[in-house]
């Protein structure tokens, strides 16, 4: 199972938790599971199946931007604003 | 310069003369306002003078029928936008119903030369409804402030708020638990913090040209950062398709952040097509203070707290960024970076995002960053003091490494904020004793990420082994050189063989903005990407030639070999392309998402105060920066000198000054004072090369990082020079006099 | 159409006659008139630098010149500091020194360090400081290009300007 970190201001959509144990093959399938668990949430990271443009995910400290990359059991998985710079 | 193991580069790591440089120091390299074309007319822009009002009526007439007039534009004449962030642009580059802060932008005329133009502007009538101006964060935030725009709600991840607001967004981080973290420390200090709007201040004003050609082909040569998304978002403002535009861009005479966003380009694209003509258009200086994107003020609440021996156990910050007019302040920025360089268990930011009759704020190299870290070095800097710890020996008590839970959550990979830190306390500077009165020492850590994002390069081999490398990214600051030099390693072959072009949009594959300290990084990564295609596209050439098998043609050191068969480059490219005399071409395009590195800086700043003027002379600063690779040293001490001289101005002179009706009243560079020749000293840098795992060279971003220390770093430094601690900025002679001497 | 001037001046060696506005600047004549757009418009008035020019020996802003005033005079702009296809020391310091980003204050830098170099060859730090504080850089912090002026400058004393 891998840990979702739950961004701050949708901790109340997961019952408060900072984190939350999801299963999943792909970080597709995390997404789809931690929805299950916690309806609503997948909305807010992707957008017609696509990643929002003001979030990025990471497994562990590497970006993922491709949502059929492998997740492996105990990969901490984040949700975090994208950022840019000037 | 600090290296553990580092490859044998060929060319990385050399300092080659620039590609671009003899025609920037003999005068012809052509800038946004260098652009010449047939028939070519004059535009200007009226702007509101007023920081906030209902724009009731708008009389063209007059200017209409000045001679010499060729053509007029109001919001008017903008297409209806669906999108907020679309609409908002569209609105910020020609109003409409009202005006959002003095200098926004009202009508746009064409004329035969800018003087008629200007005679054209100041005929043009507009009956304004003066509304009460917001002009400080924290006010503009409570529940009785007018409210700018009454559709704004405040957006957070969670959801949107009920009511009109001024508070276009919420953010928040909370990691571990708060309170009991405070518990548990020995000595907690606190402070609230505040900054003013400042501008980037880069030299060359904003300019364009446009042609919008009877067939609807729009052509605009443009002084921009990023002509990938000029082009998109003219198409977006005038509802007109992207395959019908074409960006040309231009040299560009800085950006810092603050050229990425339009501003001429739709007005001089609608006034050409009106008139029939090219249209040329820049700013003037007043212009560029008043109507462009400035980066905004800030209100930060922080507090952070230790065991008696220095081990950091929580921090907690509430920040306020002014987003200008419209929502888009660097808040969330600047809380993912501001603890990045300390392993604190407890982390807890509440950020918001507000709107203010200012201009539209946009980004400031490292936007976010330094605010930030003007709060966060300080209260380190006083809980060094409080505790009797040298404040460099703190921060490595504390320093984030591989693993540490940086920005947002997320874990570090390889770092560089211990070896930075390890610097710092090896350093000439920080070895020899400060002394004599009213003088003192600051250090500050900061932290910037480098983005990756998209970047697309073509490379040809010519007949004698020379490479062509045609890429999309402006070069601001030694660009050309950096991306030649990796392809150059890459292939084996000199610098000197590889020639670099930068083309229009019709050119080249995608490629994002030359900012967010990301293309020697990632379009380095796409010249590297190409030229390993480019690799494999001459084995196969060379295979039939050399009658071996594909497979076992290895390359190596910039020679193919197969068996007792080998050739340099150039060999192998005289074979394959000088035989068939054909041109072989191959590209490489990444998509390098966005937290894929980042870095560390430290820098050492002396200062002397005098006590009767207030003024501050710096007198001797160093910068320390983790690189990862330095590819160029002589640009990435370039732009870590030019970021801590940025941040010097900032530290102690520049502020937007508004009077109570919302005007700037220093909108020239007479007073808004950018640092000169005698405001500083020579600027010492120490590289730090920490390589970065993500990149083939380990190229880290280091663009912005040198902005985000300065301000902590000078006001530390004042602080012990003076026994004031400072907490506004700019830390100005009068500002300093108040504070010490309670002079009103 | 305001009354049209005409004016003949030495322009980098060269004389050099057009016609103006008496209200166009001597940095409107050069960058829209005759086409030299090497001098660049920073402020448009007197506080960047951007604009220099060498006129009658002095350094000013062109800016703040009238295209009107300058009948008879000599005029540098940066397209004269090069000689033909040989570059001024001071512009191949500046490339050995890295000593621009973006590269727009450069051509005022040059000629403005030029102006000095030419009267005051021993220039120091403290000097080549003052005298250029009227340039402003945004991009570079100003340590490459006083240590490009510096290097020119050192170069300068030990070649003969005859042979430069």
């Amino acid at each position: 199972m891998a840990v979702v970190w739950i961004p701050t201001l949708l901790r109340p959509m997961a019952g408060g938790a900072e984190t939350v144990r999801v299963s999943g093959a792909t970080l597709r399938e995390v997404i789809d599971n931690l929805d299950q668990q916690h309806p609503g949430l997948r909305d807010r990271i992707l957008d017609g199946g696509l990643i929002r443009d003001e979030i990025a995910l990471a497994i562990g400290s590497d970006q993922a931007t491709d949502l059929s990359l492998a997740v492996a059991a105990d990969d901490e998985v984040h949700i975090l604003p994208a950022i840019a710079g000037g | 310069m600090v290296t553990p193991t580092k490859p044998d580069y060929k060319v990385i790591g050399t300092r080659p003369l620039r590609p671009d440089g003899i025609d920037k120091v003999t005068g012809r390299a052509q800038y946004g306002n260098d652009i010449k074309q047939a028939g070519m007319i004059q535009g200007q822009i009226l702007r509101s003078p007023h920081a906030h009002a209902n724009i009731k009526r708008i009389d063209t007439s007059k200017a209409a029928a000045l001679e010499g007039v060729k053509a007029i534009v109001t919001g008017a004449d903008l297409p209806i936008v669906t999108g907020d962030t679309r609409a908002e642009n569209s609105i910020n580059v020609l109003a409409g119903a009202k005006a959002l802060y003095r200098g926004h932008a009202i009508a746009g005329v064409a004329a035969v030369n800018a003087h008629v133009a200007q005679q054209a502007i100041d005929l043009i009538e507009v009956e304004y409804e003066v509304l009460p101006p917001v002009l400080d964060v924290r006010d503009a935030m409570h529940a009785e402030a007018p409210v700018i725009h009454d559709s704004l709600r405040t957006t957070s991840m969670a959801g949107k708020g009920e009511n009109p607001t001024n508070v276009a967004a919420q953010i928040g981080f909370n990691f571990g638990d708060i309170e009991k973290g405070f518990a548990e420390c020995d000595e907690i200090v606190e402070g609230e913090f505040c900054t003013k709007m400042v501008h980037q201040g880069y030299i060359e004003p904003q300019a364009c040209t446009a042609m919008w050609n009877p067939d609807g082909q729009l052509v605009i040569w443009t002084s921009t950062q990023g002509s990938f998304p000029v082009r998109k978002d003219t198409s977006e403002i005038l509802n007109h398709p992207i395959s019908k535009v074409k960006i040309i861009p231009t040299e560009i005479g800085g950006g810092f952040g603050g050229k990425i966003p339009v501003y001429l380009e739709p007005v001089a694209a609608l006034l050409s097509k009106k008139s029939g003509r090219p249209v040329a258009m820049h700013m003037d200086r007043t212009n560029v203070f008043e109507g462009t994107g400035p980066t905004g003020g800030t209100s930060i609440k922080a507090k952070i707290g230790a065991t008696k021996d220095g081990k950091l156990i929580a921090g907690y910050a509430d920040m306020a960024y002014e987003g200008g007019c419209f929502p888009g302040s660097s808040v969330t920025m600047g809380a993912m970076a501001m603890f990045a360089p300390y392993d604190v268990e407890h982390v807890k930011i509440d950020g918001f995002d507000v709107v203010v009759n200012k201009p539209k704020t946009q980004d400031y190299r490292a936007p976010g960053a330094p605010a930030a870290s003007f709060a966060l070095e300080q209260l380190v800097d006083e809980l060094a003091e409080k505790l009797g710890i040298d404040p460099l020996k703190l921060r490595a008590m504390n320093s984030s490494h591989e693993g540490t839970r940086g920005p947002g959550g997320m874990p570090f990979s390889r770092i560089g904020q211990e070896e930075c830190i390890e610097a710092a306390l090896n350093s000439a500077h920080y070895n020899t004793p400060l002394e004599g009165p009213n003088r003192g020492r600051g250090v500050a850590s900061g932290f910037w990420f480098n983005v990756g994002l998209r970047s697309s390069v073509n490379v040809s081999v010519q007949p004698d082994g020379t490479v062509n490398l045609v890429e999309g990214n402006t070069d601001i600051g030694g660009t050309r050189a950096s991306l030649s030099m990796q392809l150059a390693e890459t292939l084996g072959i000199e610098y000197g063989d590889v020639k670099v072009t930068v083309v229009d949009t019709d050119s080249v594959g995608y490629n994002d903005v030359t900012a967010g300290s990301r293309t020697t990084y990632a379009t380095g990564m796409a010249a590297n990407k190409a030229g390993l295609n480019l690799i494999d596209e001459m084995k196969k050439l060379l295979a039939p030639k050399w009658q071996v098998e594909l497979d076992s043609i290895q390359f190596a050191d910039g020679v193919f070999s197969s068996g007792e068969k080998s050739g340099t480059f150039k060999e192998a490219a005289g074979i394959v392309v000088g035989a068939n005399g054909a041109g072989l071409t191959a590209s490489g395009s990444v998509s390098a998402g966005v937290l894929v590195g980042g870095g560390f800086g430290l820098h050492i700043v002396d200062v002397e105060v005098d006590p009767d003027t207030g003024k501050t002379q710096v007198l001797r600063y160093t910068v320390i920066q983790d690189a990862g690779t330095a590819i160029h040293p002589s640009y990435v001490e370039g732009q870590m000198q030019g970021g801590a001289v940025q941040g010097i101005g900032w530290a102690l002179n520049e502020e937007y000054y508004y009077d109570e009706d919302g005007r700037m009243a220093n909108s020239s560079f007479l007073d808004y004072r950018i640092p000169t020749t005698l405001d500083v000293p020579m600027i010492d840098t120490i590289i730090v090369e920490v390589p970065n795992p993500t990149h083939p060279f380990g190229v880290r971003g280091v663009g912005e990082v040198g902005i985000v220390p300065p301000l902590g770093a000078i006001a530390n430094a004042v602080s012990h020079a003076t026994g004031v601690r400072q907490t506004q900025l700019p830390m100005s002679p009068r500002r300093i006099l108040e504070t010490t001497q309670g002079i009103e | 159409m305001a009354g049209r001037v005409h004016v003949t001046t030495r322009l980098n060696g060269e004389e050099t006659d057009f016609l103006c506005e008496p209200r166009q600047s001597l940095l409107e004549v050069l960058r829209d008139v005759i086409g030299l757009t090497g001098a660049k418009e920073g402020c448009n008035n007197g506080n960047c630098g951007a604009c220099n020019v060498i006129l009658n020996g002095k350094l000013v802003n062109s800016c703040c010149v009238l295209g009107a005033e300058v009948q008879d005079a000599e005029i540098t702009t940066i397209e004269g500091v090069a000689q033909g296809d040989h570059l001024h020391p001071l512009q191949n310091s500046f490339l050995e020194n890295a000593a621009l980003q973006c590269g727009i204050c450069t051509p005022g830098f040059i000629v403005a360090a030029k102006a000095l170099l030419d009267s005051e060859p021993d220039a120091d730090e403290a000097r080549v400081r003052h005298w250029l504080a009227g340039n402003l850089c945004r991009c570079t912090g100003y340590d490459k290009i006083v240590r490009a002026v510096l290097d020119a400058g050192e170069e300068m004393r030990k070649t003969p300007a005859s042979t430069r």
